[in-house]
């Protein structure tokens, strides 16, 4: 890795100075995706009880490439829903990736080709590690470096998590079942804290438990998301907490 | 299953893409920000919610109920995702061992 030593920009830090935050960038990128690897695990535990094969979790992983949508597109297939609702869940959660790529356009400025590339990569881990850099060039480093980490471990773990999985019978008893919204609360617990989220969420899981005796599987999930986009839109935040 | 894989995998795609594509001005709306915030964690919310206490279409009280809110304390005392997970995991595990 060390041979690619870009030539330090005019106005730029000095080559030691870069050479020292890279190293810090680069150290970052690999604890996190080592820390998603992680979750990868999981994923291909869950995703194999859910009843995807080995190949389907790891196309997830590899072509999908955001967690909370993956983990939700197996959930509505496990409960039974169809992929219509399946789809549908997994793109509204991916759509919170789109916000990131306003923040990343500017730091990126990536064309063409390498734009396609980019856009692949921009989850929560990669943006959120680009966004907190204070100059350009660490900001993109950290963007890529973390991308490629993240992409690299998190579908190693998958494969390592589907193929253990499909090694016992009956995932149920090794209690995956309950390991699924055990995962969730886990990945959901620091932005629950806050009360103008809470509430909501709170909402969608009840409508969603409510609806469940009566519509087809799926829906409930569809409609707590209807419910949330309303929330948004009519709820004005006030200017105390911006 | 392959449809929604497929699927799926497309319109995250998009997503990501149309990110880097769109113009600012839709993106800095208060409430498309407001929107992108709430959506996930509602969503994962009610996810989690229906997975834990219905089967099928029918509402239940069965070892998971047990096991998430072993979870749930383990995360209100700051456990490791990993350790939420396993315990949750265990706990059906075990209440499911007299069947």
């Amino acid at each position: 890795m060390d041979d690619i030593t870009p030539p330090a920009p005019p106005g730029g830090c000095g080559p030691t100075e870069w050479a020292t935050r890279r190293r810090a960038v680069l150290r970052d990128a690999l604890a996190v995706g080592t820390a998603t690897g992680a979750y990868g695990l999981s994923f291909g535990a869950l995703a194999s009880a859910a009843g995807l094969s080995v190949w389907q979790a790891m196309v997830l992983s590899a072509l999908m490439f955001t967690g909370a949508s993956q983990f939700a597109l197996i959930g509505v297939l496990g409960a039974g829903g169809g992929p219509a609702a399946a789809v549908a869940t997994a793109a509204l959660l991916g759509s919170r990736n789109a916000l990131y790529g306003l923040r990343l356009t500017a730091i990126l400025q990536a064309r063409g080709p390498i734009r396609l590339l980019a856009a692949h990569l921009v989850i929560d881990e990669s943006a959120a590690m680009a966004v907190v850099r204070t100059d350009q060039r660490s900001a993109r480093l950290a963007f890529w470096a973390t991308g490629a980490s993240v992409f690299s471990l998190w579908n190693l773990a998958t494969l390592a998590g589907a193929l253990g999985a499909r090694s016992f019978d009956d995932p149920r008893v090794l209690g995956l079942d309950a390991a699924a919204p055990a995962a969730f609360i886990a990945l959901l617990a620091p932005r629950l804290r806050d009360r103008d989220t809470r509430i909501p969420a709170a909402a969608a899981a009840a409508l969603a438990l409510a609806l469940t005796p009566a519509v087809p599987a799926g829906v409930p999930i569809l409609a707590a998301a209807a419910l949330t986009v309303l929330v948004g839109l009519l709820r004005p935040r006030r200017g105390t907490r911006s | 299953m392959w449809l929604a894989v497929l699927l799926g995998a497309a319109g995250c795609y998009l997503c990501k893409l149309a990110g880097l594509s769109m113009p600012a001005r839709v993106l800095d709306d208060p409430r498309t920000q407001r929107i992108a915030a709430l959506l996930p964690v509602a969503l994962l919310a009610a996810l989690a919610t229906t997975q834990t206490l219905t089967t099928g279409q029918q509402l239940v009280i069965d070892p998971r109920a047990a096991a998430v809110g072993v979870a749930i304390i383990a995360v209100v005392l700051r456990a490791p995702f990993l350790l939420v997970v396993a315990l949750a995991a265990a706990t059906a595990a075990l209440l499911r061992l007299p069947e």
